[in-house]
């Protein structure tokens, strides 16, 4: 086969990426105990350098390439601009973590890398098989960072259910994709939806097919009823790889619904509308109200990802272009959020003591009120209350869900939102009302405090002048 | 017009202001205190341009700014006054300096994050009642939420926790559908801009579904009978300051959205479910009346006197559509909107003055039960005399402010229906009743024990403040004339837009309108 020169442009920060990450493992190899912080510093002049050729491409039109397994278009260059820039903030919080618990781990970072490699490559999938591929490069490099904690309990049990789970669901979704091969013959994402397109009828094989696909999403957004995977998971892991799996993962699996749903499959949207329905209405009600009787921090923001997960599928169910954008929007702003959120667990954690119990929090206005103003703007944030980016988040799903007549599954949205608000204020509440239980100072590096400062301010910002984002959300879908 | 961007000012130079004092917390109290005086009065002098270049003659929107802000929903900043919310601003801006004056001493702890939480308020406060765009509006309207959540907290008494979640939630499920509802319209007409609201035509049953959502929001804020029930808990808990603000200007701007949303933009619905809105408010002035009268406790008393007397409030405003199909006079129609209106105003003065009252005394004893003071006059009778005022202006005595908006409203009334008008007549027996029992209770009698005696009278500082709103309360009591003026174009053009049916041509709305009355 003859691939032309200029293809290879368009993979341009996927090859720079892996040579990076190949790279960086060697370095890795050979630098002693001290010159851990190259390994580091290279990870993130490389996410640097890629989000700024990702954001380049954003006006290069549309391009399938390498025989139809890889697509470029500007949403493709947007969601991976935004995925480099919150791995970005997830590896300096990371750092100060590993920083508290005695040395650095280059491996993090090595794996970190190769996860975002397959974000890359699941957002510009154009083909299942790649699709597949870039979901797998993904999930081995969780399952592993889930893992690196090898002496806690609590780290190899969630490492263990993780794997086995997402083996399970990954089986799914492959099995789903193997029926669609069956029923229209290709596995490119064009060829499938010309294939379904020109079929009088929908067989039985195409919408079984179809089912399997959607669960093996589910799974992998944390959908309830496949959420079970989540709690435990976000509690188990290291807070450094929580926050990693909390955050960017959520973009790239909207990029593979976005491919596989939308494009492939967008013939048979009214089939696949209806499972979404039950799937977000459900995870809107499950992770709110479950959020409320948690008591450990990680395993509120992991139902909390439940419920908005339950958001984002609403923008996606609604089936149209300002659906997707506000869904597109809505994965952007809730990752910033996440990592903001976890990170304020890294903040308060002190060497050899993790502060992921929501008693860590009480009394944090005393010790750091700019700290505990910005998880402040964080938590009203994802509750979605105004001057907060969390606030348009909503605002744009609901309006595309009112759009297409659903204002129900609009007002049920809502109704939960004031449940899920409980247990986000809760936290304002002991940070603001209640007496601190240590009046230790926070400390932690600069760049650290600087990051979850911007971080912050970031999302408020956003509040502010949510107009950019948004139109640049819905300017690459058109 | 002078400076385009007057309203603009009064919303940002209180939030920055407020902002600038959180970073500059290391500064020490005193300074702290210092700037948030200088930038409210200098907030406040800048609302009384809005006053003096108001054209009174037009119900056009004023002071008017309108930038493009979110392109993807068609979202502008657009402000702009009329004669309904220009008075309702200046409320704002003159309460926010009386309440930074009356935390002066009181608050020694985080003074700088409280004095920031309470000048963001009013900025925010201006926004709501100055934006003319649906998202704009409810940015401002729920951004509210989280200083007040934080005063009522942070500043709080023993139940405060309890206190503000409650009022953080109620608000926010009544807010939230209002949320809905201002979607439904933006796709409907394709912008965000409450004027394009007013004119979108809508069925009956849009209309009724956009009232009940408009209802559930501006109800819990108002608060009407029976989703009332945060008010009491977030007043006895909240500090001093964090009262005035609750019950003089976050009430108003319940009553405020009715004018503003509900009537404007659902005539018919309004006008179908007019007699809800009244049985409403009649509830809460007998029967909250009556539960005022039982209290205990200070605050809770004065804010259960509240409840009944925004039920004033409401009815007078929605008794338009009865006076409307008895008389076919605007002019008859306009007394009790206006009188609505005066009461709001009015009422934010004499409820704000009162708390202050409870305040000046709490500080004094840390206690606000009724039980235990008594003989007040005799150790602080400069304070006797101003609690005796303002409760004589909350019974609505001729000559105060409270007389006149409720007098309009009973007038109103007699027009509209003898029954309404004998059970709002009511609240002058049990308003009186409450009110001065109340003070016979606190200020009279012989002195009640030996804290009572050790109390020291105002100072110089309370007594500025207690004497500014004696003179507003007094001022309007005796010379409406200047607030009812300004505010009579709007009303009139209000009056003539809701007495135009907005249902399409072929509906008449008859069938829906018979199904939902009694």
């Amino acid at each position: 086969m003859n691939i032309p020169m200029s293809d290879f442009l368009l993979l341009s920060p996927e090859i720079f990426l892996l040579s990076m990450a190949c790279i960086i493992l060697v370095v890795e190899a050979f630098v002693g105990e001290r010159q851990r912080h190259i390994s580091y510093t290279l990870s993130q002049l490389t996410l640097v350098v890629a989000a700024l050729i990702s954001w380049n491409m954003l006006d290069t039109e549309r391009a399938v390439v390498l025989g139809g397994t890889f697509v470029h278009d500007p949403m493709a260059a947007l969601l991976k601009a935004s995925i480099f820039l919150v791995v970005m903030g997830g590896f300096v919080y990371a750092r100060s973590f590993h920083t508290s618990k005695g040395g650095l781990r280059g491996e993090y970072y090595v794996l970190g890398l190769f996860a975002t490699l397959g974000m890359m490559v699941m957002i510009s999938a154009h083909s299942l098989l790649t699709i597949y591929l870039g979901l797998e490069l993904l999930s081995l490099s969780l399952y592993a960072m889930v893992a690196t904690d090898r002496d806690s309990a609590r780290g190899s049990e969630a490492a263990m259910k993780y794997f086995v789970l997402g083996a399970l669901a990954s089986g799914m979704l492959l099995y789903g994709m193997s029926m669609l091969y069956g029923a229209t013959g290709s596995l490119d994402l064009a060829e499938i939806a010309a294939a379904l397109t020109a079929m009088d009828e929908k067989s039985m094989v195409l919408i079984f097919g179809l089912s399997f696909i959607v669960v093996g999403l589910a799974f992998k957004f944390g959908a309830v009823p496949f959420h079970m995977w989540v709690p435990d998971v976000y509690d188990g892991a290291p807070t450094a790889v929580t926050l990693f799996i909390g955050s960017a993962p959520k973009i790239a699996a909207f990029a593979m619904t976005m491919r596989l749903l939308v494009e492939s499959l967008g013939s048979l949207s009214v089939d696949w509308q209806g499972m979404l329905v039950i799937l977000s209405v459900l995870s809107l009600a499950l992770g709110n109200v479950i959020a409320i009787a948690q008591t450990s921090m990680k395993r509120m923001l992991a139902y909390s990802t439940i419920s908005h997960v339950g958001f984002l599928l609403l923008g996606i169910l609604a089936g149209t272009e300002a659906g997707y954008s506000a869904a597109m929007f809505y994965a952007i702003t809730y990752a910033v959020m996440a990592i903001g959120g976890f990170a304020m667990i890294i903040l308060l954690s002190r060497a050899g003591y993790e502060a992921d119990t929501l008693d860590d929090f009480k009394g944090l206005n005393d010790r750091s009120p700019w700290f505990a103003f910005m998880m402040l703007i964080l938590m009203f944030s994802m509750a979605g209350v105004p001057p907060t980016v969390g606030f348009y988040a909503k605002l744009s799903v609901l309006q595309a869900v009112i759009d297409i007549n659903m204002v129900w599954l609009a007002i049920v949205a809502v109704a939960f939102s004031i449940i899920g608000a409980f247990y986000y204020i809760r936290v304002v509440k002991l940070m603001y009302f209640d007496k601190a239980e240590s009046d230790e100072p926070l400390t932690a590096n600069p760049d650290m405090q600087i990051a979850i400062s911007l971080n912050g301010l970031l999302v408020l910002a956003l509040g502010i002048f949510p107009g950019g984002l948004l139109a640049l959300c819905s300017r690459v879908l058109a | 017009m002078m400076d385009m961007s007057i309203l603009s000012w009064l919303i940002w130079l209180p939030i920055g202001g407020g902002v600038a004092l959180l970073v500059m917390d290391t500064l020490g109290n005193t300074a702290c205190r210092q700037t948030a005086l200088g930038i409210s009065i200098v907030t406040f002098v800048l609302s009384t341009l809005l006053y003096t270049h108001f054209d009174a003659a037009t119900a056009l929107m004023q002071f008017q700014e309108n930038i493009p802000w979110i392109g993807a929903f068609s979202a502008n900043y657009h402000l702009g006054v009329d004669g309904i919310s220009m008075p309702l601003i200046i409320l704002t801006t003159f309460t926010t300096v009386l309440v930074v004056l009356a935390g002066w001493q009181v608050i020694r702890n985080k003074t700088a994050q409280y004095m920031a939480a309470f000048l963001i308020m009013e900025g925010l406060m201006n926004g709501v009642f100055a934006a003319l765009d649906g998202v704009l509006f409810y940015v401002f309207w729920e951004a509210m939420l989280i200083p007040m959540f934080l005063i009522i907290g942070v500043w709080g008494g023993p139940n405060r926790v309890y206190a503000t979640i409650k009022f953080f939630l109620y608000t926010f499920l009544g807010s939230v559908f209002m949320l809905v509802a201002l979607i439904y319209m933006y796709l409907k007409s394709g912008s965000f801009s409450i004027l394009d609201f007013h004119l979108l035509p809508l069925t009956m049953t849009e209309q009724v579904l956009i009232f009940i959502a408009f209802l559930m929001a501006f109800a819990v804020k108002v608060p009407m009978w029976p989703v009332h029930t945060w008010l009491p808990d977030a007043h006895v808990e909240a500090p001093t300051g964090g009262s005035v603000i609750l019950a003089a200007i976050m009430l108003k701007i319940g009553g405020y959205g009715f004018l503003r949303f509900s009537l404007p933009i659902t005539p018919d619905a309004s006008h179908a479910l007019d007699w809800l809105i009244i049985g409403m408010s009649l509830i809460a002035i007998v029967y909250i009346g009556f539960v005022a009268l039982v209290q205990q406790d200070m605050k809770k008393l004065i804010a259960y006197s509240s409840i009944a007397h925004m039920g004033f409030v409401t009815m007078g405003i929605f008794l338009v559509f009865t006076l409307l199909d008895n008389s076919g006079s605007m002019q008859g129609a306009s007394l009790g909107m206006e009188g609505g209106i005066i009461q709001m105003i009015s009422h934010g003065f004499i409820s704000g003055a009162l708390f202050l009252c409870v305040g000046v005394l709490y500080d004094r004893m840390h206690s606000r039960q009724i039980n235990d003071y008594g003989g007040v006059v005799n150790t602080m009778p400069v304070f006797a005399a101003f609690m005796v005022l303002f409760a004589m202006a909350n019974s609505g005595l001729p000559g105060t402010s409270g007389f006149v908006g409720e007098f309009m409203v009973i007038l109103a009334s007699f027009k509209a229906n003898f029954w309404f008008a004998f059970l709002a007549a009511t609240t002058l027996i049990l308003g009186a009743a409450y009110s001065l029992w109340m003070v016979k209770r606190v200020v009279f009698g012989d002195i009640a024990n030996d804290n009572v005696r050790q109390l020291e009278d105002v100072n110089a500082r309370e007594f500025v403040i207690l004497a500014s709103l004696a003179v507003v309360v007094l001022l309007f009591g005796l010379w409406p004339a200047p607030l009812i003026d300004v505010m009579h174009a709007s009303v009139d053009n209000l009056l003539a837009h809701v007495s135009v049916s907005k249902l399409p041509a072929g509906e008449t709305g008859v069938a829906l309108l018979n199904a939902v009355r009694p």
